[in-house]
């Protein structure tokens, strides 16, 4: 096995080769904030913008999920440009998402609680106001449901369902603010033929997906 | 036939020529008429049918040509007039009665009406050129050389004038002498970026994997932009030979044209340029017998602005939704269904073979030491001739918009009294905005900034695809932040946190500022999130959405506090922060054209005869103030609300 050497916040971390720095970073219990990135896949999706790092030798941050590890890299995660990028891009996602933990499916067992923690973030945004879209829910399917207004279009179901199990039921919808992911034409789930097989709602990574 | 490359083209180059000759063209006169799409928005279609009636009833055997557009739009519709004895004479603002008296005129009683004629487009004795007026005379035409000047859909007035000489250069040399050339050419990529040409031709050629694929970048989505749509219309076969030029370089066999479906007209006139080469064996197999295959498809885009962005439009072509995917991996390395794809602007690849014909030199002569050749711009907003301009870099931003385009236009009302002048309103310049929606705001004080790439960047702004709209003292800086954040957010694709979401926040405070809601400290919070969308969007859409209001709040940061802190729009736009207002001491009672115009009824006669505005009934529509006699001139805007003075209710 080809290895790479580099340190992440001073600590000497020895990984494989062709490894992107977040995944080099989380297997050696360095916390990156991080909710599009899938290991196995191919080309990183890159949309949540939390996994900024900073690099010797690098003007800007950059996102650590799309960035090889290579020998002698010098990797910061928590500097104040970092920090600054970070902080302001939770931020964001929490202004769309309502904060209601208590009646949430994914209490305990969420992404956004798990930066917050860690990070030590509000999850709810102090500066941004919020704005909540207030989409329809929608429960048709006998065995999960989906809340669009929870979901932080991180897109990992859109990746396991078409990319990996070729299912393509869902996919992203509309444009700007009012991205979604829903079927073809947004119609009830139940009506388009998804077979149940759940693995969406496995990987969804807060509360927009659930079983029932 | 012939067996070089060179012979094969060379006899084209003799069909084409005698095309013209046995139909007559030179011995009884051509009419050629600008019949792209601007030119038949201002009717050229009509003018033309005139034309071609005028010739048949007059029994004259001059033939009529369309042609692409002259871009000059202000002039539209345009002709040139070829008379055997006569220089080629252009008209502009022409209409279908105009055409048919000039044919009369002209060719039956030897009088150009040179009352509609703009000027000669030769040298001669008796007319004064065209190139004697500061437009032409500092334009150099060397992108936009055929536009206006050959017929799109007829192949051979490409080749007659030299048209797959670039072809025939490329195909009798090595790969590596075609990218040199263009390296010394200093060619950079039009698309927006300036991307050195050579460059990202070296790199795709230097891919050992096959299939490779090229692409014509046709999408086009500022609004206000057209000149790739001019060129595509006006001589498609320049962009067809750059991408074959392109296709032999790097070694791909096929190409896309990616052309948005808005722009009908183009993508029929490509169409049937693609099968007219096809025909003259300059595309498809064995091309001008080297053995050398390239195929071209058109690929209609459904019209969204981020599907410009390279790998959007990858993935579009590939029939995914249209998102950009984190570079690296670049395009040519991994393009269009995985494999190295070179992707350029219809503008980079349309130069291509002009610049190999007329050789690297002549072009890298033009610009400056940094940025070679010509900028084309689309010039629009409060522009007196708007439409398209070609000048070298390194001209300046006064040079463009005052010279050529000669400035901001007064406003001009036409006189209520029968035999009176119109009043004229002379309007001051305020900013321009660079680089379409993604751009900068520039006020004056850039006026001299020589034009180049690193210059306009520097400022804040970008080259983008060359759309310049001109502000000038009636327009705010923030309602026009305001509204190109509008068009940016929208066309998001939404993929990414910051563009997706933060874009919405500045938009949102924009909003509040524009109706007189905003603080102190929404400056701030504007500038930061201006600062991290910009650093942390995952493409250019994203990172440079921000422009035009971090480029505002630095230039017209006074503009912002007055919206803020007074509640007043200095430039008089903002509707929620102004008032409509009839000034008694102006008012000529006995006339009523308010009254008329007001859509809602809220100008009402006092009791003295006077009028006045219900301000709770006002839209704002602005039609009493256009009503109003100039001479008079009694209506005008306030702001802030508290500047209205009371309104005497008891009067009415
Ligand atoms: C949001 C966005 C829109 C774009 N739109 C266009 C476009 O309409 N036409 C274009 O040629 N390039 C556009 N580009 C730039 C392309 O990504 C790419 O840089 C260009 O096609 C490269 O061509 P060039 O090397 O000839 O400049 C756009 C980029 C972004 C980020
Ligand atoms: S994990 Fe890197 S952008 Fe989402």
């Amino acid at each position: 096995m080809d290895t790479v050497s580099l340190t992440i916040n001073g600590k000497q971390i020895v990984t494989e080769k062709w490894k992107k720095i977040l995944w080099a970073a989380l297997d050696n219990g360095i916390f990156i904030p991080h909710l599009c990135a899938i290991e196995q896949r191919p080309l990183p999706f890159a949309a949540c913008r939390l996994c900024f790092v900073e690099i010797e030798g690098r003007d800007e941050p950059v996102t650590s999920c799309t960035e090889e590890v290579s020998d002698g890299m010098v990797v910061y995660t928590r500097t104040e440009s970092v920090l600054r990028l970070v902080r302001m891009g939770f931020e964001m996602i929490m202004s769309r998402h309502p904060v209601i933990c208590k009646d949430c499916p994914a209490n305990k067992n969420c992404a956004l609680q798990e930066i917050a923690q860690q990070m030590g973030f509000k999850l709810k945004p102090k500066r941004l106001l919020q704005i909540l879209p207030e989409l329809p829910v929608d429960d048709s399917h006998p065995l999960f449901t989906y809340n669009p207004n929870l979901c932080v279009l991180c897109g990992q179901c859109i990746y396991v369902c078409n990319e990996v199990l070729k299912k393509e039921v869902l996919d992203f919808n509309f444009r700007g603010f009012m991205t979604r992911v829903g079927t073809f034409q947004d119609r009830p789930l139940a009506d388009y033929g998804c077979d149940s097989c759940l693995k969406c709602v496995e990987v969804c990574p807060v509360g927009a997906l659930s079983i029932k | 036939m012939e067996k070089t490359i060179r012979g094969r083209l060379e006899y084209l180059k003799t069909e084409a020529l005698k095309d013209f000759k046995d139909k007559g063209s030179e011995a009884y006169g051509a009419i050629y008429v600008g019949t792209a799409t601007c030119g038949r928005s201002a009717g050229s279609m009509e003018v033309f049918h005139a034309f071609e009636e005028a010739l048949k009833n007059l029994d004259i055997k001059a033939r009529t040509f369309h042609v692409g557009c002259h871009g000059h739009c202000y002039a539209e519709p345009m002709a040139v007039v070829s008379k055997p004895g006569w220089p080629p004479i252009l008209y502009g603002y022409l209409t279908p009665n105009r055409a048919q008296s000039l044919i009369k005129r002209f060719f039956n009683e030897e009088d150009p009406a040179l009352e509609w004629a703009l000027g000669a487009m030769k040298d001669n004795d008796m007319i004064p050129t065209v190139y004697e007026t500061p437009r032409w005379a500092m334009e150099q035409r060397f992108l936009l050389e055929n536009c206006g000047a050959i017929d799109p859909e007829n192949i051979n007035h490409y080749i007659a004038r030299g048209g797959y000489g670039g072809l025939a250069y490329t195909l009798e040399r090595e790969a590596s002498k075609v990218i040199d050339e263009i390296k010394s050419s200093g060619l950079r990529g039009l698309g927006g970026a300036g991307f050195d040409t050579w460059r990202k031709w070296d790199i795709c050629r230097g891919n050992s994997e096959s299939p490779k694929y090229v692409i014509c970048n046709a999408d086009e989505g500022d609004p206000g932009a057209f000149m790739d749509r001019t060129i595509l219309e006006s001589d498609p076969h320049a962009v067809i030979e750059g991408m074959i030029i392109a296709g032999v370089t790097i070694g791909a066999e096929s190409g896309y044209v990616y052309v948005r479906k808005e722009y009908p007209l183009a993508v029929s006139i490509m169409r049937r340029a693609v099968c007219q080469a096809r025909e003259s064996g300059l595309l498809g197999e064995n091309i001008l017998g080297s053995r050398i295959n390239f195929e071209i498809v058109i690929n209609q885009g459904a019209g969204a602005f981020v599907c410009g962005e390279e790998t959007a439009l990858i993935a579009s072509i590939e029939g995914k939704r249209g998102m950009p995917a984190p570079r690296p991996p670049y395009p040519a390395k991994r393009g269009l269904w995985g494999r190295p794809t070179l992707i350029n602007n219809v503008k980079t690849l349309a130069l291509i073979p002009k610049i190999l014909i007329q050789g690297a030199e002549n072009f890298a002569s033009l610009g400056t030491d940094r940025c070679k050749g010509t900028a084309v711009f689309a010039m629009a907003g409060k522009i007196q001739d708007a439409g398209l301009v070609e000048v070298p870099f390194g001209t300046t931003l006064r040079g463009v918009i005052f010279d050529l385009g000669g400035g901001v236009p007064p406003v001009i009302k036409a006189s209520n009294i029968p035999g009176e002048k119109p009043i004229t309103t002379k309007k001051k310049f305020k900013a321009v905005q660079i680089g379409g929606p993604s751009g900068g705001c520039l006020p004056e004080a850039f006026l001299d900034t020589p034009i180049c790439f690193d210059t306009i960047f520097d400022t804040g702004a970008i080259m983008g695809s060359g759309g310049m709209v001109i502000l000038d003292e009636d327009n705010c800086a923030v309602e026009t932040a305001r509204y190109f954040l509008e068009f940016t957010q929208k066309e998001s694709c939404g993929k990414c946190t910051f563009c997706r979401i933060g874009t919405k926040h500045m938009l949102d405070i924009l909003t509040k500022i524009t109706k007189g809601a905003g603080t102190m400290d929404d400056l701030d919070m504007l500038q930061e999130l201006a600062e991290t969308i910009r650093q942390g969007s995952l493409c250019n859409l994203g990172k440079t959405a921000p422009n035009p209001v971090m480029t505002t709040l630095e230039y017209f940061k006074d503009e912002y506090e007055a919206h803020i802190v007074e509640q007043r729009c200095p430039s008089l736009e903002c509707k929620d922060l102004i008032a409509y207002y009839i000034v008694p001491e102006k008012c000529q009672r006995a006339c009523d054209a308010c009254v008329g115009s007001c859509p809602t009824e809220a100008i009402y006669t006092r009791r003295d005869r006077l009028k006045a505005i219900d301000q709770e009934k006002c839209v704002k529509c602005t039609n009493c103030m256009e009503a109003c006699p100039p001479q008079y001139d009694a209506v005008i805007k306030v702001s802030p609300l508290s500047e209205l003075p009371e309104s005497k209710a008891d009067e009415k």
